[in-house]
């Protein structure tokens, strides 16, 4: 067992726990989210004690330097002193410039940081309400393009931040953004490549991020974007996408839902999304695929892709988790 | 004379591989059950470093490594049989890609130099 050094009180890891688990079971209040490794919510600093390799992946190496680790991967195999980063350096100020409803449970937000922000389309940021809670969004807009960040924010029942930004969230209110991470987004040098692009629900804002991307950099390969829902509803940018399919001749829109409604746009489709994806695209070798949103489909979707040949660093993934 | 490692083309050979070798063990249902609830993404980051050291390339697996990555397969049924299997599975991959079966012998050499420690015992 390993002792852990947190402010001023020494705690006993138990073995095999991590430092987030020793740390909430000892009722300290330690921002996480996905719990996973993936979302870096629980981003700490070590000053004394060696850091786990395994609790930096997908770090980058001048936080590696500086000894920042994520609290819920990270298993002390010595004693280790730790405390929260000074975050104020990681996180930008933002306002919020718009908030539209593009359906009846997404929530587009618009927001202005106050200094420029770096990212790929199909990044994904924590936005921080306060200092405590933090939820990961998928960057939907374009930089060089939109001049504000913009956000699908699916409602969620009870949902603590989303609740918040359906109620009380308005125009002129100051939120703060964590550096966007994430290497889902799209890569140039290779314009003939064939893309497919699937997603459900929200999954989709950080593919309409690659799409445009893709698009605005003069891909000429072909394009296809599926987007599942459970019916036309949640297919919340149906009217737009089409429009795009329209005007570039690359770009094939494939909108699927669980159950059609009646009187539903005719190029929709009621079927299986991974029989629809599986039917349009059957030899995948040879093109990318992004997959984002529901995370037992898009474990699915990988196994299906792989399988039907597609090389697995063809394959990209939000390792978004939702909580 | 170059080395196994060299004469099969190195990490090229191995990434050549890794995908080939996977896609035949998630197709094969005397192993792929102990594959279901696994990253992918992980798990083909471990069959690159599995590939390399039965391609008789740089690693640093000790048995002790190998005892605790499948001591949990183990306690679910983990035997020779699954080994014979993936042992198999590499020869094919290996004959896909036009290596002589001089060299694919001695891959199964290396894998088979792991077995016990492989199964725990």
């Amino acid at each position: 067992m390993t002792q852990l050094k947190y402010k001023d009180t020494v705690y006993t890891v138990p073995d095999g726990s991590s430092v987030l688990d020793t740390l909430l079971d000892n009722g300290e209040d330690i921002p996480n989210s996905c719990r996973a490794g993936a979302c870096q919510t629980c981003l700490m600093q070590a000053t004394h004690g060696k850091v786990p390799a395994a609790a930096q992946n997908g770090l980058k190496d001048t936080h590696k330097a500086k000894n920042f680790f994520l609290a819920c991967s990270c298993v002390p195999q010595d004693d280790m002193e730790v405390c929260l980063p000074d975050v104020e350096k990681l996180k930008f100020a933002a306002t919020v410039t718009e908030k539209n409803k593009l359906s009846d449970n997404v929530i587009e937000l618009k927001l202005k940081t106050d200094e420029p922000l770096k990212y790929y389309a199909g990044q994904f940021v924590t936005l921080w309400r306060d200092d405590v809670l933090g939820r990961n969004y998928s960057l939907a807009s374009l930089p060089h393009v939109d001049d504000e960040l913009i956000f699908h924010i699916r409602l969620i029942e009870n949902g603590q931040f989303t609740g918040w930004v359906a109620d009380e969230l308005k125009v002129g209110d100051r939120l703060h953004v964590q550096e966007p991470v994430g290497d889902c987004f799209y890569t140039q040098g290779n314009p003939e490549q064939s893309i497919q692009l699937i997603g459900t629900g929200t999954g989709l804002a950080p593919l309409f991020g690659i799409l445009r991307d893709a698009l605005q950099s003069g891909h000429t390969g072909e394009i296809h974007l599926f987007h599942g829902g459970l019916d036309a509803s949640g297919l919340y940018l149906h009217d737009m996408l089409t429009h795009l399919a329209e005007h570039n001749s690359n770009f094939y829109y494939h909108p699927c839902v669980v159950h059609a409604n009646e009187g539903m746009a005719s190029n929709i489709i009621e079927a299986d999304l991974l029989e629809i994806v599986s039917q349009t695209v059957s030899s995948p070798a040879g093109w990318k695929s992004y997959l984002c949103g529901d995370p037992e489909i898009v474990k699915k979707l990988r196994k299906q892709i792989f399988m039907a040949g597609s090389s697995m660093n063809d394959i990209y993934s939000d390792p978004f988790v939702y909580s | 004379m170059a080395s196994l490692y060299e004469r099969l083309g190195g990490e090229a050979a191995v990434d050549a591989a890794v995908d080939i070798f996977y896609r035949k063990v998630l197709a094969d249902d005397r192993v792929n059950g102990f594959f279901d609830d696994v990253d992918m993404e992980a798990q083909a980051a471990k069959q690159k470093g599995f590939l390399t050291m039965v391609f008789g390339g740089p690693n640093n697996y000790t048995g002790k490594d190998m005892r605790e990555g499948h001591k949990h397969l183990v306690e679910r049924g983990l035997d020779d049989s699954h080994v014979d299997a993936i042992v198999e599975l590499l020869g094919a991959t290996l004959k896909e890609l036009g290596v002589g079966d001089a060299d694919i012998q001695e891959v199964a050499d290396l894998a088979n130099s792991v077995r016990d420690d492989v199964l725990n015992r």
